[in-house]
């Protein structure tokens, strides 16, 4: 096996604007807005209708079965309506719920004796307090846990890279609740029936792995270690981190379970200790940053609270902010307004100023260097899969690895030609899965047509039968 | 060296670049030798609709008779030009638009029974290709939105009109993590 090197970008981190302070408590919303799609790229149900009175920790809406997780209220009052509002990942339905201030609870935290109970259970009961991925995914953490039962993966890695600039809520996290990471770690192992965890963090965040190396120590718990991964951007992608950490190379097409593996944020692995203290969850910490903010930070922030609102915790808008961005530098997603609420995929929120970001040159034709081959994390050959974008053809997409793609800009930033290569492969990658689901469906149709035809062959045999089974019986009765 | 030694070399030559010549273009259009293959890989990119706009009785019937060189590449307006440029690339041909004959490329559709005036009499169930409608004799139909391909076929059983089309709601895929 070749040795593991890593491919990426030595960024600037920009991270030490916002984790210099400690993570504050951003003031809970007016009204709430709950994204019933928290990041996953689906909607749970809503089971409250406006006009009812919920409190903190009511379930709101429930998982469908897809990819959703159920979600939570995170004050108390009434519901106002269920209606489509601004999203960071473009409109979606949301539960608006005005806040009376109460703060009345749905119930009294009861911890949860995890220890003794079966797996399954521990998984489920993390499943129903809408546990999911913190990293950015906001996928349910039951059903990865469920992949690793199934696939008897036995090693857990934590995720707590961090590689992108800016972004620092996990590096505050493991700073100040290191306690809640290591429980988190030794749940969510319960709960898969990992045997090992490792907690993998960047070398250029030393004091939060002096505090997970004090707290693993205060746990006495020898099958969680702490492994250092070279600060480079992007080290904390899930198959890069794996393959850093543990030298296992997850083979295109698979995921994690199936080499032995499950990967976490660190983020749910604190989550986890929150339920298991009986706190569904309900909020998460965002961190904001930039030049366009008076004051970054962290921000410990009740899930629908606008983003506006913690943009005034941070002291307001400096000057002019040239642009809003949900996440960070490298793959973070514009914002039309600030009216978008935190969901659980919200990691961070950039407000950039013309200093924070760099100015791109008109684009040039590609000129076939292979800077972009020598920076691409999954190996891919962005200038060949440029050509398949351009002549519109997915068999020269497919064959290069479009869906290998992980879209962390590495490309885009070594282009001497400064070629948008991610915003093209992404539409690509987009356009694939239109592609991709009404190839589905399209044999889903053929299927029920056979058994159409099928069916109606049968009935006019059935018919053909019953006609000749009368007309014997007549003339047996003439005859 | 006599003139046979080299007209024999030529021969062996250009045999040679013919039988290459044609591997490659099988190669490059990627066609099946035997019609039965071809006809399943010429409906896999069919839309499935099962409408007969093509004016064959289904997409598998279609795609058989453009295995056997009967049909064109440009008779199915369910699919649009993508597909039919997609046919015309498996097939080696030169790719032409959806031919107007056979019907406007548009948004999709679904079947929508108005419920209120459906009488009941079931016979819109066996014309549906795909059995997107549930109902029974005497009871209430209603279309399956998510399964209706938007054929039309329901339409032209049913006495009292009560069909109508409806533009599909969008089945565009949501990111999954």
């Amino acid at each position: 096996m070749a040795p593991y090197r890593p491919r990426g970008l030595e960024l600037p981190a920009h991270k030490a604007v916002a984790s210099a302070a400690p993570i504050s408590t951003a003031p809970a919303p007016a009204v709430a807005v709950l994204a019933l799609d928290q990041g996953s790229g689906r909607a749970a149900r809503a089971v409250v209708a406006p006009g009812d009175r919920v409190r903190v920790g009511t379930r709101i809406a429930v998982t469908t079965g897809e990819a959703t997780t159920p979600v939570h209220a995170p004050v108390a009052g009434r519901v106002l309506a269920i209606e489509t509002r601004p999203m960071p990942s473009g409109d979606g339905p949301c539960v608006l719920i005005e806040n009376d201030g109460s703060d009345d609870r749905e119930r009294e935290a009861r911890p949860l004796a995890w220890a003794g109970l079966e797996p399954i259970a521990l998984a489920a009961a993390l499943g129903d307090a809408g546990v999911a991925g913190y990293g950015g995914a906001a996928f349910p953490a039951a059903t990865k846990l469920a992949a690793a039962r199934r696939h008897e993966a036995h090693h857990l890695v934590l995720n707590g890279a961090e590689c992108e600039p800016w972004i620092c809520c996990d590096d505050a996290l493991m700073r100040t609740r290191a306690h809640d990471v290591v429980l988190g770690a030794q749940v969510l192992m319960h709960a898969m029936g990992a045997a090992r965890c490792t907690v993998a963090i960047e070398d250029d965040k030393p004091e939060a792995m002096a505090a997970l190396q004090a707290a693993v120590e205060a746990a006495r718990d020898a099958r969680i270690a702490i492994a250092g991964v070279s600060a480079c951007y992007p080290a904390g992608a899930e198959r890069t981190l794996l393959e850093a950490v543990t030298g296992i190379e997850v083979p295109h097409g698979a995921w994690p379970p199936e080499s032995g593996l499950l990967c976490h944020n660190v983020g749910t692995a604190a989550a986890a200790a929150a339920v298991v203290r009986g706190e569904p969850v309900t909020s998460r910490i965002v961190t904001v940053t930039g030049s366009g903010v008076a004051r970054p930070g962290n921000f410990e922030a009740r899930l629908g609270t606008p983003v506006s609102t913690l943009v005034e915790a941070c002291g307001g808008y400096t000057d002019r902010p040239l642009r809003l961005i949900a996440g960070g530098s490298m793959m973070g997603r514009a914002l039309a307004t600030d009216e978008v609420p935190v969901t659980l995929a919200l990691n961070c929120v950039l407000v950039a100023t013309a200093d924070d970001l760099v100015e791109r040159g008109p684009e040039h034709a590609c000129i076939r260097c292979g800077d972009c081959a020598d920076v691409c994390p999954p190996r891919l050959l962005p200038q060949q899969l440029l050509l398949g974008v351009i002549a519109n053809d997915p068999e020269t997409l497919e064959r290069h690895g479009l869906a290998d793609c992980i879209e962390c800009g590495c490309c885009d930033y070594v282009c001497p030609s400064a070629i948008p290569l991610t915003a093209r492969f992404r539409t690509a990658r987009a356009e694939a899965r239109v592609r991709e689901s009404a190839r589905r469906r399209a044999d889903d149709l053929r299927e029920r047509h056979a058994r159409h035809v099928k069916r109606l062959d049968a009935a006019s045999e059935a018919e053909r039968r019953a006609f000749e089974t009368a007309r014997d019986h007549a003339r047996g009765q003439g005859g | 060296m006599s003139a046979a030694d080299i007209a024999g070399a030529a021969l062996i030559a250009g045999g040679l670049a013919v039988a290459l010549g044609a591997g490659l273009r099988r190669a490059i259009a990627r066609v099946p030798a035997d019609s039965g293959a071809l006809a399943t890989c010429i409906d896999a990119l069919l839309p499935q609709t099962q409408c007969g706009r093509c004016t064959y009785a289904g997409c598998r019937p279609y795609a058989e008779a453009i295995a056997r060189g009967e049909a064109g590449a440009d008779q199915c307006p369910p699919g649009g030009d993508d597909t039919a440029r997609a046919l015309a690339a498996l097939l080696g041909r030169e790719p032409r638009p959806v031919n107007p004959d056979y019907g406007e490329i548009g948004a999709p559709l679904v079947a929508l029974i108005d419920e209120a005036r459906c009488i009941g009499c079931a016979r819109c169930l066996p014309a549906c290709p795909v059995d997107a409608i549930v109902g029974a004799k005497k009871r209430m139909h209603t279309v399956i939105a998510d399964l209706c391909t938007g054929c039309d076929l329901c339409l032209p059983p049913c006495p009292v009109d009560c069909i109508a089309m409806v533009p599909a709601p969008s089945v565009e895929p949501r990111r999954v993590a």
